[in-house]
């Protein structure tokens, strides 16, 4: 029968919205309340408009099999928001905005001096055993010095309710499109709630995007040419890169919508003929970027563009090896390289990360193993990953095998009891586990989105959130409680 | 605009009006087997023939009987030119520029292509197969009211409407084909009872039976309505009208010259015909040439903007 906190249980979990037992934390109380004058039918009625307008709009992901082709799957979506107060956002803004200031000066680094090693701040083993750094790269310096201009950071917050980076995605990361559609299926649905709340915008961001990536260009013109590379509508961000075109008003063009001649100028084929190309957003990875520099059998990208970029003729965002930092070796030495380039100390924490290739470290994860979440260092959507206290035997065994044979490419960090927020499970509340990946962009200035993309483990216990994976998500809401 | 998503738009087109006009080629068969007395035979062969699938549909099939036919031309995913494959096609081109066209026609083309999927049993059995191929005919009609209706007129409506009317003309000219060949074995080709009839499906199956009484305020006969279906502009499926169209859309479009020129090439050789000779064998030939014409606009138009 409808929403009753009383019987909401938050267990040893923080709650993102409940503090105990029937008692909301200050920002969330108005949408409790609200929630729990609602009946089972206007719940379901909430629902089902959220799931129609999700349909009308089009927002979908796209899942891949080989039976059937593409797939597109309407976006899973939960009607009951998450809530951060402004004041507590503010300083994760400003611990996200250091962090990659100093990720974007450490890869600038890397590839041209490379200061931090010679300093003894990171070894050099952990560079020359990196998949994703890139010998290509070597003495390039890109526009403004800044190689990652997009970045995705995943939060999560722990029992007590300390915030912390779990992981910097710094080559192509998505979701930014979901955080913006969630935000206007909540405001087709819930009119009313905008109404009580102060809550902050976040439409603003692909006209901040537009602005950063205007700024990159290599020719000073009024209106530079700006494309939106995508691997074509088989991927499963399709949605998102064309999506993010249509709002910029850019090209959404595919590898062989581009050519680059022998004046290491890149331009697209159009209807009028050849017609150069300024900025690229490119939406694919480091290897199938150029099948002249990288992988030979790329289909999806453009013969030359290395050539290209390093002539200065074309900006690339991200840049080509901004993935060097994007390790999740390289992650456990983040707070070390903001000492280290900015003479500050970290605002955000990171968790408590081993790095499997220090022997000690090494040991201590094999005889913790089953306490630990162990990951590969160069992994994303949840693959390849062992959580410890949920595993078989052979499960942990197979890792300390795959530890010892290369230690380089693992981490582990101590299982962290993710948060909650209640989530509507057919007309009931009840608590599912959440992260939270906000956007920075970097160009001459750097900008956090308000909020982010909240991704939510729909399956009871669980905490894996990825989209391909059963994972939900919600409306992120900062909220103003001084104004 | 990009030429790839030139190109796709263009396809995108081309693939619904075949699949319409595919649908209106069965039905001016389906047209003359209702009207023709039991004794005679109606042969299905040529309607392979007219879209040159010979030896894809012997592959699959010994006898080119009715329910193979139309289950070859409709449904058959192995056969390129079925209607089930032409809506998949255009489908998978609108699905490639679905940020470009309204999404309302995204929509009804999705819906099409899933209609199609679903009809494919039913079209089987002569009671259903006038409405299952009517609901692509219209389909294609509601398709192309809607971005006529909601569509910037840029390059992009332009690269539409030049592929619906390139690939109109050529399954008009098939169309008619159809009459030429012999659909009635052992009829004699003067046999004016069923040479009107056939002539009657042709005009219907194009939706052309009334316009033509207005227009030529003549009796069914053949000279004239080879003349009202070649020669003149007034009937948007004439091939004159979709020559004509297809000038327009290219003078939108950058570099038209050289499109246009291959155009006059075809029309030149249509202006030329004196419909009174147009006979059976002579018009296979004539309607044959037009074919390898419109395949040199075709080309023309891809080399210049593909």
């Amino acid at each position: 029968m409808a929403i009753r906190w009383g019987n909401y249980k938050t267990g040893p979990f923080f709650d993102e919205l409940i503090e105990g037992r029937n008692k909301p934390r200050p920002a969330a109380k108005d949408l409790c309340q609200y929630l729990r004058s609602l009946s089972d039918a206007e719940l379901l009625d909430y629902k089902t408009a959220a799931s129609s307008a999700i349909h009308v709009m089009g927002i979908t992901f796209t899942v891949y099999s080989e039976e059937e082709g593409s797939i597109d799957r309407a976006w899973p979506f939960d009607i009951i928001p998450r809530i951060i107060d402004k004041s507590e956002w503010k300083e994760v803004e400003k611990g996200l905005k250091q962090r990659v200031k100093a990720l974007n000066m450490f890869i600038d680094d890397i590839y041209n001096d490379q200061n931090v090693i010679k300093d003894n701040i990171v070894p050099e083993s952990i560079l020359t055993q990196s998949k994703n750094f890139l010998p290509e790269c070597m003495g390039v310096s890109p526009p403004l010095g800044v190689w990652a201009h997009i970045c995705g950071s995943d939060l999560v917050r722990d029992q007590h309710g300390t915030i912390y980076v779990l992981e910097d995605n710094l080559r192509v990361p998505s979701g930014v499109s979901y955080m913006l559609e969630n935000r206007h299926v909540m405001k087709r649905v819930f009119p009313e709630l905008f109404e009580k709340y102060n809550i902050l915008p976040v439409d603003d961001y692909p006209s901040q995007l537009y602005n950063m990536l205007c700024e990159l260009s290599p020719r000073d013109i009024e209106q530079p040419e700006i494309v939106v590379l995508t691997p074509g509508i088989f991927n499963s961000a399709y949605f998102e890169h064309a999506y993010l075109a249509q709002q910029m008003g850019a090209e959404l063009v595919v590898g062989s919508d581009l050519v680059v001649d022998d004046d290491d100028i890149v331009y697209m084929r159009t209807v009028e003929g050849l017609s150069r190309v300024d900025v690229i957003y490119r939406r694919i990875d480091d290897a199938f970027l150029d099948p002249e520099a990288f992988r030979e059998d790329s289909m999806l990208g453009v013969k030359g563009l290395m050539r290209a970029w390093k002539a200065g003729n074309i900006a690339l965002a991200n840049a080509p090896g901004a993935g060097v930092a994007d390790d999740k070796v390289v992650y456990a030495f983040v707070p070390d390289i903001i000492r280290y380039y900015l003479k500050e100390e970290p605002l955000l924490e990171n968790v408590p990360t081993y790095k499997c290739i220090n022997k000690d470290e090494r040991d201590y994860v094999i005889e913790h193993i089953d306490e630990m979440v162990v990951k590969p260092a160069n992994e994303s959507g949840g693959y390849g990953m062992l959580i410890g206290p949920h595993a078989t035997k052979a499960e942990r065994e197979k890792f300390v095998r795959l530890i010892r044979r290369d230690p380089r490419n693992y981490v582990a960090q101590p299982m962290l009891l993710l948060s909650t927020a209640p989530t509507l499970i057919d007309t009931k509340a009840e608590g599912r586990h959440l992260d939270l990946r906000p956007f920075i962009l970097s160009g001459s200035s750097v900008s956090v989105t308000t909020g982010g993309l909240t991704r939510v483990a729909m399956r009871k216990g669980s905490t894996v959130v990825n989209s391909s994976q059963g994972g939900g998500s919600k409306d992120t809401w900062i909220v103003d409680m001084e104004a | 605009m990009l030429s790839r998503v030139a190109n796709h738009i263009y396809w995108m087109a081309r693939y619904l009006e075949r699949a319409e006009n595919t649908a209106r080629l069965i039905q001016v068969n389906t047209h003359l087997l209702l009207d023709l007395p039991k004794n005679v035979t109606l042969g299905w062969e040529p309607i392979i023939d007219m879209l040159s699938f010979r030896d894809t549909f012997y592959e699959r099939y010994s006898e080119p009987d009715e329910k193979s036919v139309i289950r070859f031309m409709v449904m058959d995913t192995s056969n390129p030119g079925s209607i089930i494959n032409s809506l998949a096609s255009a489908r998978e081109n609108a699905r490639i520029v679905r940020e470009i066209i309204p999404s309302e026609a995204w929509e009804l083309i999705n819906q099409l292509h899933l209609q199609a999927k679903e009809d494919g049993q039913s079209v089987l059995t002569r009671r259903h197969r006038f409405n299952c191929l009517n609901r692509v005919i219209t389909g294609n009609q509601t398709i192309t009211g809607l971005v006529g209706g909601t569509m910037n007129r840029d390059n992009a409506y332009a690269f539409l409407r030049l592929g619906r009317h390139l690939e109109r003309a050529d399954m008009t000219t098939r169309i008619i084909d159809v009459r030429s060949a012999s659909l009635l074995p052992g009829l004699a080709d003067d046999n004016a009872a069923f040479e009107n009839i056939q002539w009657m499906g042709v005009l219907k199956s194009l939706t052309a039976y009334q316009m033509y009484r207005q227009e030529m305020r003549l009796r069914i006969q053949r000279a004239d309505i080879l003349e009202f279906l070649l020669q003149r502009d007034t009937f948007p499926r004439s091939l004159s009208h979709s020559l004509g169209q297809i000038v327009k859309c290219v003078s939108e479009l950058p570099k038209p010259e050289k499109v246009i020129e291959s155009v006059n090439n075809v029309k030149k050789e249509l202006q030329s015909l004196d419909t009174k000779t147009l006979k059976q064998a002579k018009l296979h030939d004539v309607m044959d040439e037009i074919q390898v014409h419109l395949l040199d606009v075709h080309n023309t138009i891809d080399q210049t903007y593909f």
